[in-house]
């Protein structure tokens, strides 16, 4: 499914007139410093923060007029940065809500629980208490929460924050291989290099840069919108692109 | 691996229906025992002849049958259908504020129907309302207060909500208190009882309301239990799965608060059934709101006919109110469930 944003606005949140693509099976990386609307960009496309103008167009139906809150969940899941874990749900039981917006069977329900489950390597973990698991684990029962939901389009909303780096490669690594019509916010400039198709650089609110990773993330460009001396070199172990930084001149001087 | 809910699988169904089956035998325990123990067998031949014919058995005394049916069995009556609505409102509300230590009254709307009640009780009836009229309207009113005083833009947040009715229950209490002092001496005992809760001298007519509401709502919420689990995620993991989070939460609030509101305004305040229930319950079979609800409903009914039982037997002839007896059982419970969260945590 493709995913279209265009001229969305959000007064509160900072997202000033944003034009976004996602082509079918594409994995797109939001970047942009803290505070520069990304995660409020990506809850006007999974529905929770209604744009003041603009659309958000999941495989041309716009989500705001043209679906039900219940229709656009059969679409588009997400993983989104907080989830509560006050409340002692296993695993399995966590995916499960991932059913909420179909009514099928406790039969098929079930065996949807426990492949997404396997799909993402958890099937053993599945009576685990989630306040259990690692940071890595819970991610990837998150991921499994959102399979569940069987949508054709995934929401990712820093989805490798507080993760050791083994677990944030894995995730990714996993996502890539899902194949599924992708948007996610990414804080790793290396990891959003290394995984997604495109990228889209925002700053205050705005897209200041969008295509290949490699011809966006130029030297000019971080020092500009994350204020960071860059360098691209190339990642010895895998041949790809490998930013490393340091703080800009005058930082230096001052210490 | 085994499930790490205490009672899973095939232990639920049987748990559900130990409890079911608990109802009618503590129901008719309830009415064999108080100030006068009588028969079991004539409490049996009571009810059973009033349920199928609708007159009292021929071969038992006229003062037994009206203690029986006319006095102790709609008080107990009237005491599972209090318990299961304030333990399915607490439940209802700890999900809504997401703050497991919310029960039926952390929106103020007790304190809003407490002060129309002791008002009533003290400066007489206003506009025709009797005191359980009053308080019914008293909670109504809080809640819109609240409600209110909550949202921010049109929307609810669950800590503003709370944080308001804290706030209001304070100033109601105070108002309540106020009340309280300028109340004529023979006053006071009424307050009393009607702030701590009762179920004595309920009637069958008073139950009509309470049982109609409580069943509805209970079957209602029933039916949105998976959506329940969801909004215990969070609101933005809610609204992904396809959950209307602002109206969903408004509308399981006046739900709770009309479950809350059909109780208090014929039981009283009767305080801690629906913070502990919902905790008990959960700690058996976890979160799940297709598992815990009905569980919910049963324990919380059961409980308060077994407090109530209590509150008639344990020093007779002085009857105790309802409060006294959940706080001090649910007092050491709430504590030890506070130690628990903090040992987890």
């Amino acid at each position: 499914m493709r995913v279209q944003l265009s001229g969305v606005h959000v007064e509160i949140g900072g997202v000033s007139g944003v034009d976004l693509d996602v082509e079918p099976g594409e994995l797109v990386g939001l970047i942009g410093p803290n505070g520069s609307g990304k995660s409020t960009l990506l809850r006007t496309l999974y529905r929770a923060r209604r744009p003041d103008a603009g659309t958000v167009r999941v495989d041309d139906d716009d989500v705001w007029r043209a679906l039900s809150a219940r229709r656009s969940a059969q679409r588009t899941a997400v993983v989104a940065q907080h989830s509560a874990d006050g409340f002692d749900f296993t695993a399995a039981e966590l995916v499960a809500t991932g059913r909420t917006p179909h009514r099928s069977t406790p039969a098929a329900d079930r065996e949807i629980i426990a492949r997404a489950l396997a799909r993402v390597g958890m099937h053993d973990r599945a009576d685990r208490r989630y306040v259990t698991l690692s940071g890595g684990e819970r991610q990837r029962v998150l991921l499994a929460r959102a399979l569940a939901q069987q949508g054709e389009v995934l929401v990712l909303d820093e989805p490798t924050n507080h993760l050791d780096i083994a677990a944030q490669l894995e995730l990714l690594e996993l996502v890539r291989e899902l194949k599924i019509t992708t948007l996610a916010a990414l804080h790793d400039l290396n990891l959003a290099t290394a995984y997604c198709d495109r990228l889209y650089v925002l700053s205050a609110g705005r897209v200041v840069a969008h295509g290949p990773p490699i011809d966006v993330l130029t030297p000019a460009l971080l020092a500009e919108v994350f204020g960071v001396r860059a360098h691209l070199g190339v990642n010895p172990l895998t041949g790809r692109p490998n930013l490393t930084f340091a703080p800009r001149q005058e930082i230096r001087e001052l210490q | 691996m085994r499930s790490p809910h205490l009672i899973s699988g095939r232990r639920y169904p049987l748990l559900a229906a130990l409890l079911l089956a608990a109802v009618p035998v503590l129901l008719v325990a309830a009415v064999t025992y108080g100030a006068v123990d009588l028969p079991a067998a004539d409490v049996w031949r009571v009810i059973t002849a009033h349920l199928t014919t609708g007159r009292p058995p021929a071969d038992v005394s006229g003062i037994d049958n009206e203690i029986i049916w006319n006095s102790r069995a709609p008080r107990t009556v009237l005491a599972l259908i209090a318990g299961a609505g304030l333990a399915v409102a607490g439940a209802v509300l700890q999900t809504v504020v997401r703050n497991p230590l919310a029960d039926p009254y952390v929106l103020g709307i007790t304190s809003g129907a407490s002060l129309a009640a002791v008002a009533v009780i003290t400066l007489g009836s206003v506009a025709g309302l009797g005191v359980s009229g009053a308080a019914f309207a008293g909670a109504c009113a809080t809640l819109a207060l609240v409600l209110a005083l909550g949202s921010r833009r049109g929307a609810l947040t669950p800590t503003r909500l709370v944080l308001a009715g804290v706030a209001l229950s304070y100033l109601l209490q105070g108002a309540t208190s106020y009340l309280q002092l300028r109340a004529q001496p023979d006053q006071l005992a009424g307050i009393l009882f009607w702030l701590l809760g009762s179920v004595a001298g309920a009637r069958w007519s008073d139950l009509t309301a309470p049982a109609v509401i409580v069943v509805a709502c209970t079957g209602w919420l029933l039916s949105q239990a998976r959506r329940l689990n969801a909004l215990l995620l969070g609101d933005e993991t809610a609204a992904a799965l396809g959950i209307p989070v602002h109206r969903f939460r408004l509308v399981l609030l006046a739900v709770a608060a009309l479950l809350t509101a059909a109780v208090i305004a014929v039981a009283g305040g009767i305080a801690f059934v629906g913070l502990i229930v919902p905790h008990a319950v959960r700690l058996l079979v976890g979160p799940d709101h297709r598992r815990t609800l009905p569980l919910i409903a049963m324990t919380g009914g059961l409980f308060l006919v077994a407090a109530d039982l209590a509150a008639r037997t344990l020093s007779p002839p002085l009857e105790l109110p309802l409060g006294i007896l959940t706080a001090t059982l649910g007092t050491p419970f709430f504590l030890w469930l506070l130690r628990r969260e903090t040992a987890v945590a």
